[in-house]
């Protein structure tokens, strides 16, 4: 097996005649972290939402763990409209859906919160444990599965000491500060026990400070759980600070790609971060 | 069937298609506006049942009808604009309950005749075909109506302003579009044609009772919805369908399944085209 | 609280229901309002529950209650018909010799399974619904909030179209509907039968599967990023749901004795419905309350609404028959108006809650009459 956890070809996502993400491709590695970033309206999130399952691209394939997960080529109308390359490159057409993705080993972030709000944070956690239980309705309303459900109660207070959020377990997950519900969302992630975690935007509306302390925690992260992390993020102090690779895109095209010292110095980087105004950080 | 009887049918099913029409073209408004099914809508004509002569009794219904519309919006839609979309619909469901009850405690649960309008029910002969005038006119004045409206929506300014405030609530209040007002006036239209369609459907109908509104006011919702909920030409078009499906379906001897035939249509437009046949495509963003 | 306390706690509630069903079982002649009522009340229940373990519990507003009702009532009346009254009850049209065959066979099974055979009549009901479930789910539960309520609501209809048509005469007896149908004997029965369909639901809640459901009623996208197989969840929310619908629709038929078509119809979604709101959208215990009570009021308390009032010769205006049911619907929009909550809210009942809402009452008096006017809050 390869070392390649992640990898994207030749993905293009075409909404109508508006081309969203242009011919990508990308690859991320065991235990790299790895950021995606560009310009507002780049198509990063709709990259991210390819990647899980969430739209089937117009064209091109994603691979997790060097198995197919997404493929897809023009039909229809859309063959007309098709505007990216590689036109008859793919014909196979399979799309897992984004249950089974993190079934595989897949987890993310929402770039707008997206927790069960009226659920506690302990309840937030512990509806990630569902998917691996064994247990079938009737085993599980006759509380057969006990032991399970024992193991997957005990997990989820791990998983809340560690991302400190064990005094908060009894609140409502939308009366928790926005700082709390960011890392609630990460635990939640966390708690599927995935190999490879999509984090969008995680400092989004944070003040440099609580980016800093973000910066070590996903550092950590990537230790405590053996991760590999593949995530969007407009702060670029920390994005430069962890990041091993980066990916620029910039209207849905890949312009860069390399270390952060390579991305820094690249000239067409900085065209398309200059030539648009800097509103990046709202 | 014979050539005149099939044209005695589709005449039939025309005129019933028109009035569904009408009546659809108001739930279609109010989804348009508030994505809200107004259950209610084919309980508020129920009220037209006082009897009174004609010539009062035409104009009387048509205003009490709206009458009831705007209190039917300002009392149980409005308090509930921001809350989730369940307890919307729940609350119609409320009003439409609660006026069937009214109706029934007014007027009893017995069928009453409906207030006969002698002009209307004057038979016609054209060729083989003969009806009642109602049948004829019905149609025509779906049309006309229908057109009226149309350049009431596209060319002018309190149909720019529906039209806004159906795009985005928020946005048309910022651009100093009364929100309230605009609503209200969009339950006016849609419950003024109501009227005029229930007084064309229940002309054809011996007798009415309390509960006569709710089945063909789901009707005129599937109409709504297998034209794409939303759009008015698409109300027309679905409440004309499925007037002349029904008709033809009685005529063959089907009539029980004449409900049931709407409701597998329901599902079926769901299941391939759930924007109808003129509706716009929403995409979820994530 | 304690946990042995509040066993002590549930182990007297329970034996003073049970104290007190056994009181009206012995004395039912006396008491035959409450009887009945209360029968009626527990069977509603059911179906409440049932009905917010979807709409409440997984977020999907189904209004297809009554259609599956009608399916476990028909199926379980047309076991529980007996042979030597078939005759009597299909005389206008004729009975299908499907069903007469079937009585035959049934007539020849050994006792044991006679005796138990209402039982087995409203499992097989409840089948009938769930398997009318899977198959309506596939196509409907891929709809969205309101196109799913109007699609399930129009199955509903269908169903009652279906049992009313000419072309099933021989076996539904068409707009006649069924008659003579047995019924349990003791109220006992009944409120056994609700307590194990309701256990079971409550349990399911409780368990991962109801905090998947739960999860998916917050957020689709969330839930399915969790791993979350969102058609197969709903599907067996859904399903589950139908199956005890349709038994509480086989108990209210052997409660009734005689059923037809009419009874199934949409205002029957809208009574419960009713139940669901005002006991609390996804409390099962709510709805449990709010069932009995509803039930209660409409069909005993509230009575003297429908009949004209006198006060020495004054007759009360507004009271007359329909009057209760204005009275109801009102009360209706007003929960749904100002109380979205319901009675109990998404809680559910517990010890630890009446505790603190008791301590919370003692607080109050106490402090009432010493710092009446103090300001601090």
């Amino acid at each position: 097996m390869s070392n390649c956890v992640l990898r994207v070809e030749n993905a293009t996502m075409q909404f109508g005649g508006v081309v969203a993400v242009d011919n990508l491709s990308l690859e991320v590695n065991h235990k790299e972290i790895v950021s995606l970033i560009g310009p507002n309206g780049a198509g990063k999130t709709t990259a991210f939402n390819i990647i899980t399952g969430v739209y089937a691209p117009t064209n091109g394939a994603v691979y997790f763990k060097d198995q197919m997960i997404t493929c897809n080529f023009p039909k229809g109308s859309m063959k007309k409209l098709y505007a990216g390359q590689n036109l008859g490159k793919y014909t196979t057409t399979m799309k897992k859906t984004p249950d089974q993705i993190t079934k595989l080993g897949m987890a993310r972030t929402f770039q707008n919160i997206r927790l069960f709000k009226e659920l506690t944070a302990f309840e937030n956690i512990l509806i990630a444990k569902h998917m691996r239980s064994k247990a079938n309705f009737l085993s599980a309303s006759f509380c057969l599965n006990y032991k399970e459900e024992k193991k997957a109660r005990e997990e989820t207070m791990q998983l809340l000491e560690i991302l400190g959020l064990l005094d908060v377990k009894d609140e409502r997950a939308d009366s928790l500060p926005y700082g709390q519900q960011r890392h609630l969302e990460i635990a939640r992630a966390l708690a599927t026990n995935p190999e490879l975690l999509l984090l969008d935007e995680p400092a989004a509306g944070m003040n440099p400070q609580e980016t800093a302390e973000l910066t070590a925690f996903i550092y950590d992260l990537r230790t405590k759980f053996n991760l590999t992390i593949f995530m969007i993020e407009h702060h670029m102090d920390l994005v430069m600070d962890i990041s091993d690779r980066i990916y620029v895109l910039d209207f849905g095209k890949l312009i860069a790609s390399g270390t952060p010292e390579e991305i820094q110095n690249n000239q067409r980087v900085i065209d398309a971060y200059l030539g648009v105004p800097e509103d990046g950080e709202e | 069937m014979t050539l005149s009887t099939f044209f005695q049918h589709a005449l039939t099913g025309i005129s019933l298609g028109g009035a569904y029409a009408l009546i659809a073209i108001g739930y279609t408004m109010v989804y348009g506006i508030l994505r809200l099914i107004n259950f209610a809508h084919g309980d508020i004509f129920i009220f037209s049942m006082a009897s009174l002569p004609w010539q009062i009794a035409i104009p009387l219904v048509c205003i009490l009808t709206v009458a009831l519309g705007v209190l039917v919006e300002k009392s149980a839609y409005k308090p509930l604009r921001s809350a989730p979309r369940m307890s919307i619909m729940i609350s119609a469901i409320g009003v439409s309950y609660l006026l069937q009850n009214l109706a029934t405690y007014l007027f009893t649960a017995l069928p009453r005749a409906y207030p006969e309008i002698p002009f209307l029910k004057k038979i016609f002969q054209i060729g083989p075909v003969s009806a009642s005038l109602v049948t004829f006119i019905t149609p025509i004045l779906t049309l006309l109506l229908v057109i009226a409206l149309l350049f009431l929506i596209n060319h002018t300014k309190f149909g720019m302003a529906i039209r806004a405030v159906s795009k985005d609530f928020e946005t048309a209040q910022l651009m100093g579009i009364r929100l309230n007002n605009t609503i209200s006036l969009t339950f006016v239209i849609g419950s003024f044609l109501a009227a005029i369609g229930s007084i064309l459907y229940f002309t054809d109908r011996m007798s009415v009772t309390p509960f006569s509104g709710t089945l063909p006011g789901l009707k005129c919702f599937v109409a709504a919805v297998l034209g794409g909920i939303g759009s008015i030409p698409g109300a027309v078009v679905g409440g004309f369908v499925i007037g002349i499906c029904e008709t033809y379906l009685v005529a063959m001897g089907y009539s029980t399944f004449s409900d049931a035939f709407t409701f597998i249509l329901l599902i079926i437009i769901l299941l391939f085209r759930p924007t109808g046949l003129f509706g716009e495509k929403n995409i979820d963003k994530v | 609280m304690k946990t042995s306390k509040k066993i002590i706690y549930t182990i007297i509630l329970s034996v003073l229901v049970l104290a007190f069903l056994f009181f009206l079982d012995v004395n039912k002649n006396q008491y035959g309002m409450a009887y009945t009522v209360l029968q009626k009340g527990i069977i509603m229940a059911v179906v409440a529950v049932s009905m917010n373990l979807v709409t409440g519990f997984t977020g999907l507003f189904s209004l297809g209650q009554a259609g599956f009702m009608a399916i476990g009532a028909y199926v379980t009346a047309i076991f529980l018909i007996p042979s030597e009254s078939i005759g009597d009850v299909y005389y206008i049209s004729g009975v299908s010799p499907v069903i007469l065959n079937f009585k035959t066979w049934m007539d020849s099974l050994p006792s044991w399974i006679q005796a138990i055979s209402p039982y087995i009549a409203l499992l097989i009901g409840g089948l009938a619904g769930a398997f009318c479930a899977a198959l309506i789910g596939i196509p409907v539960l891929r709809l969205k909030s309101d196109y799913l309520a109007i699609a399930t609501l129009g199955f509903s209809e269908i169903v009652r179209a279906v049992i009313s048509s000419p072309q099933m005469d021989t076996i539904t007896n068409g707009s006649y509907g069924l008659k003579k149908i047995q019924g349990f004997t003791s109220l006992f029965q009944t409120f056994a039968v609700a307590t194990v369909c309701i256990s079971f639901m409550i349990l399911l809640i409780r368990s991962t599967y109801g905090r998947a459901f739960k999860a998916i009623r917050e957020d689709e996208i969330a839930a399915e990023a969790m791993g979350i197989n969102l058609f197969k969840h709903k599907e067996l929310s859904f399903v589950i749901g139908s199956f005890f619908s349709a038994v509480s629709g086989g108990m209210l038929a052997m409660f009734m004795r005689s059923i037809d078509s009419k009874t199934f119809s949409i205002s029957l979604t809208y009574d419960i419905l009713l139940i669901v709101v005002i006991g609390g959208i996804g409390s099962a215990t709510g709805s449990i309350l709010s069932a009995l009570l509803v039930t209660v009021s409409k069909e005993w308390w509230l009575r003297f609404f429908d009949n004209p009032l006198y006060i020495g010769n004054f007759q009360v205006p507004l009271f007359r028959t329909g009057f209760r049911m204005v009275i109801f619907s009102i009360v209706l929009l007003i929960v749904v108006l100002f109380y979205q909550r319901g009675i109990m809210g998404r809680n559910e009942f517990s010890w630890d809650r009446i505790a603190e809402n008791l301590l919370k009452i003692k607080k109050l008096l106490r402090r009432n009459p010493k710092e009446g006017g103090s300001k601090n809050v």
